[in-house]
């Protein structure tokens, strides 16, 4: 069946079988493949993606569920060139190692930030504490994203 | 710092941000299930659903009727014997207990492949598993010790036991040392089942070129080379007509990247159906079928003399290695014997550590494999020792703790060999990160809150100290390559598991070139690149990886030189070359870029057989609530001395992960089985890693007092270290801070429910 949604910004129509996740949606059909998929059950959070502004599991979501949303994918936050305040950030702390789950956190963080731009450290940990990663400690995360915040204020302030 | 011989460097030892980042934060890295082929099929594995059993049926009529399901392979579609996975340390008696590819007659744990279905897609393959039938006559399971030791059930009917190798750690004249002991503790500990865990499940995609004869396995990991040799040999095939390219990879930590018996399967697939063939784990299947670890458990002593002084050390150690021996599925057991004496000094050993075969999935390596569970075992008796010797838990480890005096300094002799049967420290003083430990953690200070019950919980704190063996051998090659822009491609046999390896060999290379690390670009890990290579596994990358990477720079400036003399007319020795510029001394120069249309290629190895010990020690402060049994770390510190710092940014982060790793193996992971062997953790809601809100306080020092004599670099392992101590440094923190109930925690997880069962046993006692 088609579904007709927005991906970063470009309308699409996919054919899709009605039990196809968005998650598999995005990485085969739309060949996004820097969502990714670590458990296919909810915990981990490597495949979230931004569906109207809220941070989502796409592998909880059905591909057909996605009609007439705006979703973001790691692709979408991405500049053409270069890295977002919120990657450099990362790259500064070494807020990644094996980049598995980078994308699920970038996108979590960026719905995070994007409305609460002055989020406590406490807070970040607590939103963060939804996707799993097995390589940092987190420790590094945490101190990227506290380190972002003033990008995602100035983005604010600029509005 | 000890002064250093090495050249004037920009790069190494620096707070170096990685080039791998780029690609991964913008969502451009490129993993396994990223790739596809035109025409693939899609693997699936029927695994059994029975620990112990003999298969009467298998019937895939109805699975091969569906549309879109185009083959189901069993053991029936295998002439002859079926293979088995051969073993990456063989010793001469674990022959009878290899894995088969496939199971035939019989099954031996749950989880154990018994059909590969390949369909159109995952999704067909798999609704296809669930129409294939499957007829397994139950058998008894054997799950504990106990039962599997007694021998009353054998797992392997042509054997005469489930015991497939005792490993022997011996040194100096252990009767004697126990014989003149002041002080004797003996107990007996266990830590529990669990797996490494990385965020990527497996996967691997087989390709079949029928007319040129050729394999190509995408989604190597960890050991390509051996990998490739191993494929080759059981399809038949010459080492070249078969490649490993790896890609990127979310996470290995020795558990990703072995030889599994999917991989066989899915190039038999590719070769009988000529055509790629895709496998992506799913997170239970992966809970039950990568390899599990660390299920050991000891009845050990040690004996002191009235000062506090170790004299020996003796016992057993016993690993549930599950129902195969697989291709390093020893190496936890031996290292468990060999490493239990870690940092301390003991001249007498005798442990036979005894591997025996359950009804589980087969055993593997997690990182800093055998070296936790022994650390965990030896700091509890240290412990426990220091209080029944009325000597101070500090003091009596800077009694026994190894000095830079006794370096080298032999562990115990462990037989059979596997070819590792000697090995010695190489380097250090094990009280220099102990005693920063000592300070970092404000010891001193916090000393009174030992113990104490303050605002409704049980403070405790405690420090011990571990060695982590580092640059397995024998050899690591590398091909360094001039292009015609300048660029220098540098081409690794280690491979990358995520823990930054082309920044690592880019700043060596880019050191010793003296040339920025923009000049460099690194390819590694597949067998495209190299005739031979080894990989990334006991912490060897670096190390053996980076050496090689010395001697290839220094070739390809030997070439250069050679190339700009013949150029300006010069004899080699009349030139000076400094940041990619040879100069003679009239003033004319060449550029490197220059000669680069000479085709200037050099290879570079490096070969070792004498691993290096990074070593270090750890400090937690935990409060226990007594109500619920949970634990808080307050504080950890752990500070180690990796011999030389190559990038401090990547090194913080592999010790920093570790701990937190370590963490999740003191608290909360635990692959559960029941007593019909039946695995019940099946999701990442089960198998409980940390979480971001779990440990948020963990300091690490970074060292490098001594370098490493083993290598030019002067380099040691480090990706493991960080593990090792925290079983035995958390549990003695705990024990301390209930040491007023007189609780001693004997058996890892130290989850809720077991904390607040010690206690409320403790009190119902008292």
């Amino acid at each position: 069946m088609k579904v007709d949604f927005e991906v970063n910004g470009r309308a699409v129509s996919v054919d899709v079988t009605p039990r196809m996740t968005l998650a598999d949606c995005l990485r085969h059909e739309l060949n996004l493949t820097g969502t990714h998929i670590g458990c296919e059950h909810g915990v981990c959070g490597a495949c979230t993606v931004i569906v109207n502004g809220d941070a989502v599991r796409s592998c909880l979501m059905l591909a057909v569920q996605a009609k007439g949303a705006e979703v973001t994918t790691v692709e979408g936050l991405s500049l053409e060139e270069g890295l977002t305040p919120l990657q450099e950030a990362f790259k500064r702390h070494h807020g990644l190692q094996c980049g598995f789950c980078t994308p699920g956190m970038l996108t979590t963080l960026h719905a995070l930030l994007s409305e609460e731009p002055e989020a406590s450290e406490e807070r970040i940990r607590d939103v963060i504490s939804g996707n799993l990663c097995r390589c940092t400690g987190y420790i590094p995360i945490i101190e990227a994203a506290m380190d972002a915040r003033a990008a995602y204020q100035q983005a604010r302030g600029d509005k | 710092m000890k002064s250093s011989t090495h050249p004037q460097n920009t790069y190494i030892g620096g707070h170096v941000e990685r080039v791998e980042d780029y690609r991964f934060l913008r969502g451009e890295g490129q993993y396994l299930d990223d790739i596809s082929r035109p025409g693939q099929w899609h693997a699936a594995f029927l695994r059994s659903s029975l620990a112990h059993g003999t298969i009467r049926k298998i019937d895939a009529s109805a699975a091969l009727a569906m549309p879109g399901v185009h083959a189901v392979m069993t053991a029936a579609d295998i002439e002859g014997n079926i293979p088995t996975i051969p073993f990456r340390r063989p010793n001469p008696t674990i022959g009878p207990y290899a894995q088969p590819i496939i199971a035939r007659e019989k099954v031996r744990y749950f989880g154990e492949p018994i059909a590969m279905v390949l369909a159109d897609t995952a999704e067909l393959a798999e609704d296809a598993l669930q129409h294939v039938v499957v007829e397994i006559d139950a058998l008894p399971a054997v799950i504990e010790r106990v039962h599997a030791m007694s021998d009353a059930v054998l797992i392997f009917e042509d054997t005469k036991t489930n015991i497939p190798t005792v490993f022997n750690a011996e040194k100096g004249d252990i009767e004697a040392a126990f014989a003149g002991a002041h002080y004797v503790i003996r107990d007996q500990f266990a830590t529990q089942r669990q797996t490494a865990l990385p965020m990527e499940t497996r996967g691997l995609l087989a390709e079949w070129d029928a007319q040129l004869g050729q394999l190509t396995v995408s989604g190597a990991a960890k050991l390509p080379f051996f990998n490739r040799t191993t494929m080759a040999n059981m399809m038949n095939l010459p080492e070249e007509a078969v490649d490993y390219i790896e890609l990127d990879v979310g996470g290995g930590f020795g558990a990703r990247g072995e030889f599994y018996p999917e991989d066989y399967l899915l190039a038999l697939g590719a070769r009988k159906f000529n055509r790629p063939i895709k496998w992506i784990e799913d997170r239970r299947e992966h809970l039950m079928a990568i390899g599990h670890s660390r299920e050991a458990s000891c009845d050990v002593e040690l004996a002191f003399s009235k000062e506090g002084v170790i004299l020996g050390m003796r016992g057993d150690l016993y690993i549930n290695i599950g129902a195969y021996v697989r291709p390093n599925g020893m190496t936890p057991v031996r290292n468990a014997a060999q490493f239990m004496s870690g940092p301390y000094r003991i001249p007498a050993i005798d442990l036979d550590a005894h591997a025996f075969v359950s009804n589980k999935t087969p055993a593997g390596t997690y990182r800093g494999p055998g070296r936790y569970e022994g650390c965990f075992f030896i700091e509890r008796l240290m412990d426990q020792a220091a209080g029944a010797l009325g000597i101070d838990r500090l003091e009596l480890r800077r009694r026994n703790l190894l000095t830079h005096e006794e370096m080298p300094y032999p562990l115990a002799t462990v037989l059979p060999s596997d070819g590792r049967a000697e090995t010695q420290c190489d380097s250090g003083d094990h009280r220099e990160p102990f005693e920063t430990v000592v300070k970092e953690s404000n010891w001193a200070e916090k000393a009174h809150l030992q113990g104490q019950l303050i605002d409704g919980r049980y403070h405790g704190m405690a420090i011990g100290s571990f060695i982590e063996g580092g640059a397995s051998g024998p050899q690591e090659n590398v091909r360094m390559q001039l292009e015609a822009d300048g660029i220098v491609s540098l081409y690794a046999g280690s491979s990358a598991i995520g823990q930054g390896l082309e920044t690592v060999l880019a700043q060596i290379a880019a050191d010793y070139l003296e040339l920025p690390m923009e000049r460099i670009r690194v390819f590694h890990g597949s067998t495209t690149y190299l005739k031979q290579g080894w990989g990334s596994y006991g912490s060897r990358a670096t190390v053996m990886g980076g050496n090689a990477v010395i001697d290839a720079a220094k070739k390809l400036l030997g070439e250069f030189r050679l190339h700009a003399a013949k150029r300006l007319g010069l004899a080699p020795e009349e030139l000076t070359i400094t940041e990619g510029v040879a100069r003679a001394a009239d003033g004319r120069s060449v550029p490197l870029v220059e000669v680069a249309k000479d085709g200037i290629n050099v290879d570079g190895f490096f070969k070792n057989q004498t691993p290096t010990y990074t070593y270090g020690s750890a400090f937690a402060h935990v409060a226990v609530d007594p109500g619920t049994g949970h634990i808080e770390i307050l504080d950890y510190v752990v500070a180690d001395d990796v011999g030389r710092i190559i990038n401090s940014m990547t090194l913080h982060g592999q010790v920093m992960g570790a701990a937190v790793q370590g963490f999740g193996s003191v608290f909360s992971e635990e692959l559960v089985y029941n007593d019909e062997g039946q695995l019940l953790v099946g999701s990442l809601a089960d198998y409980l890693i940390p979480l971001a809100t779990d440990y948020p306080v963990v300091r690490c020092i970074s060292l490098e007092n001594y370098p490493s004599p083993t290598n030019p670099l002067g380099a040691k392992g480090a990706g493991e270290g960080g593990i090792i101590p925290v079983g035995g440094v958390v549990a003695n923190a705990v024990a301390n801070a209930l040491s007023s109930l007189g609780v001693q925690p004997k058996i890892l997880p130290l989850s809720p429910s077991r904390v607040w069962e010690l206690i409320e046993d403790a009190r119902a006692r008292a």
